[in-house]
């Protein structure tokens, strides 16, 4: 792909709009198959070390695809009590910008805030979204999907159980 | 019903008819709480980090232990200390990052006091404006009356008459030895710093409650576990009672409210984490395992791999020797914590065993872990049913009283926490005995 050949953003943002609506709809299978199914990945790093590694840091979520899978298999079961039942959540995304290339992936970042409604509490989670898309077919394919909390501490949220 | 002016009711403990009972004003109740802070978090020895976590001269890090804020530095004469972060002048923080390496000073800028990171006051802004009884040298960062770093664990007490750190550990010391024999260890990077909207004590319950496991955690056991290769029933294999003239075993009051839930032992083999263990980095695994025995012998490196399962060293600091969990919390009120939690891994792990360690660790715990949200939703829905707490008054503790070990992990250790609070909040001493 070349600089010609990028995506305008309207393109990329269409895509991130349709998956925060699958999420908040919870069509979790929907939005599993978004991803690439034997690379994909989908992290959040622990609030006091939004730049670090997960090969040596501590993260709040570093899944692989099975991991993936089998979170959202233990989302939809109802086994999950911590979203049983279910998290009202609302994602926001914006200023979403095309940061460049690696490989054959774009480089997305967007700004979010996510709220959860649950037993008459809300809470808001804050952050950037850090992607890396596979145009793909006049759509694409999230490679890796990082969430990095501008939280400095998951308080009062207590938990991210749901699909940030 | 108690009106929750003092805590001399709050339990019910009938050792000869095997009944325990909890009163749940002991969970909502701000009395309580102040009764709390003065009478147990001002009068123990607390967890407040591990030496890795500032490892070079210069290094700190700031944090909340007991409601105070503290700055823990490794100051440039080499020594650990932990300093109340106030200025002496008037008050303001003189810390205000979470973390940094290479301090050469602590400066104020509200106005311009400057302290060395021994926590002595260096430079004051106009200084001839003070009298000559004004001594400079008294007026240092005010240390935490009381610290003992016990291999990198950095320990601290608020009240200066506090007996010795190693008789206040009691058997603890042992099992806490035994936790940190698995290598140099060191606090990754990455701290989960979460809550819970309930109140403290449930979390002590909660952290060595195996009754809970099969049921709250009903996923991690037949949908994660499975996901890998697992069978769905897996657990660790229980603990088996100790005998009279034998080791103990199983879950041991260790003195002074600490409890564990398996006394380390060779028996103990495999640790819960080994099969995850083994199956992502089985070659680098049985190297880290050669070097215990090498280092330990067979027997004693067996006891070092499987830990002690879960334990409380009093009033709150929880290590999970299955995952490797360093964990502690405050209440700011009965109905809200804030926790903090770490994995305390040996440096020596391969890249690829450091990996599968990590790995391990998030599949259950944590925030966002297959297991830990399940927990805090758990206990916060205790927390909401305890607001009936003047018409259900009781919660009940008894399983496995009179050495009942029929029917599944019984409930001693939380006995063990709820004697020795009785005991602090009523004679303000330790429990006589705290085993059932």
């Amino acid at each position: 792909m070349t600089a010609a050949t990028i995506p305008a953003r309207q393109k990329i943002e269409d895509f991130l709009y349709e998956e925060a609506d699958l999420l908040d709809n919870w069509k979790l299978n929907e939005w599993l198959a978004l991803f690439d199914q034997e690379r994909g990945g989908y992290y959040i790093p622990s609030t006091d070390a939004p730049d670090s590694d997960p090969d040596h840091a501590l993260f709040l979520i570093a899944d692989d695809m099975k991991k993936l899978r089998s979170r959202v298999d233990q989302l939809l079961s109802g086994a999950t009590w911590a979203e049983n039942p279910k998290s009202r959540t609302r994602h926001m995304v914006n200023n979403v910008r095309i940061l460049g290339m690696e490989n054959d992936a774009l480089l997305i970042k967007a700004n979010f805030v996510v709220y959860r409604m649950r037993f008459e509490k809300i809470d808001p989670y804050i952050g950037t979204y850090h992607y890396k898309l596979i145009p793909h077919d006049g759509s694409f394919i999230i490679l890796e999907r990082k969430v990095i909390l501008d939280l400095e501490a998951l308080r009062p949220h207590g938990k991210v159980s749901f699909i940030v | 019903m108690r009106d929750g002016v003092n805590a001399a009711g709050m339990i019910i403990d009938d050792r000869e008819d095997g009944i325990f009972r909890v009163h749940r004003s002991a969970f909502v109740d701000n009395n309580i709480l102040d009764l709390e802070r003065s009478r147990i978090f001002d009068r123990c020895w607390l967890f407040a980090g591990h030496q890795s976590e500032f490892p070079q001269r210069g290094d700190f890090v700031t944090r909340t232990v007991a409601g105070r804020p503290i700055i823990l530095v490794h100051g440039d004469d080499g020594k650990i200390r932990a300093l109340m972060n106030t200025c002496r002048h008037r008050g303001n923080l003189v810390c205000r990052e979470h973390k940094g390496k290479g301090a050469e000073i602590f400066r104020c800028f509200y106005h311009g006091w400057i302290f060395n990171t021994r926590g002595e006051l260096k430079g004051i802004p106009g200084e001839e404006a003070y009298s000559a009884a004004f001594d400079r040298d008294a007026l240092g960062l005010e240390p935490a009356p009381r610290l003992h770093n016990f291999r990198g664990c950095v320990f601290i007490s608020f009240d200066p008459e506090i007996e010795s750190f190693e008789n206040y550990m009691g058997d603890a010391l042992t099992v806490l030895d035994n936790t940190l024999n698995l290598g140099d260890m060191e606090f990754v990077e990455g701290q989960f710093k979460y809550s819970m909207r309930a109140n403290w004590k449930l979390l002590v319950e909660n952290s060595m409650d195996g009754y809970h496991a099969a049921y709250t955690h009903e996923r991690f056991f037949s949908q994660w576990m499975p996901s890998e290769g697992f069978s769905a029933g897996f657990q660790p294999p229980p603990p088996r009672p100790g005998t009279a003239n034998g080791p103990p075993r199983g879950t041991v009051p260790l003195g002074n409210g600490h409890v564990t839930t398996n006394y380390p032992s060779p028996d103990n083999r495999p640790a819960v984490s080994t099969p995850y263990l083994e199956k992502y980095a089985k070659a680098d695994f049985d190297q880290f395992r050669s070097g215990l025995e090498k280092r330990f012998g067979d027997k004693k490196a067996r006891m070092v791999e499987c830990g002690a399962g879960n334990y409380l060293i009093f009033p709150n600091l929880m290590v999970i020797d299955g995952w490797r969990v360093f964990r502690t919390f405050y209440p700011t009120s009965p109905d809200y914590m804030e926790i903090n939690a770490w994995a305390c891994l040996p440096k020596e792990d391969s890249p690829a065993l450091r990996r599968a360690r990590l790995d391990w660790y998030l599949a259950f715990q944590g925030p966002g872990g297959f297991a830990t949200p399940d927990d805090v939703e758990g206990l916060e829905g205790c927390q909401m049913g305890f607001a009936t707490h003047k018409e259900v008054e009781w919660s009940d503790i008894s399983r496995g009283m009179k050495g009942n070990t029929a029917g599944g992990p019984g409930e001693l250790q939380m006995r063990v926490f709820w004697r020795e609070w009785h005991a602090r909040m009523t004679t303000g001493g330790h429990a006589d005995y705290t085993g059932d």
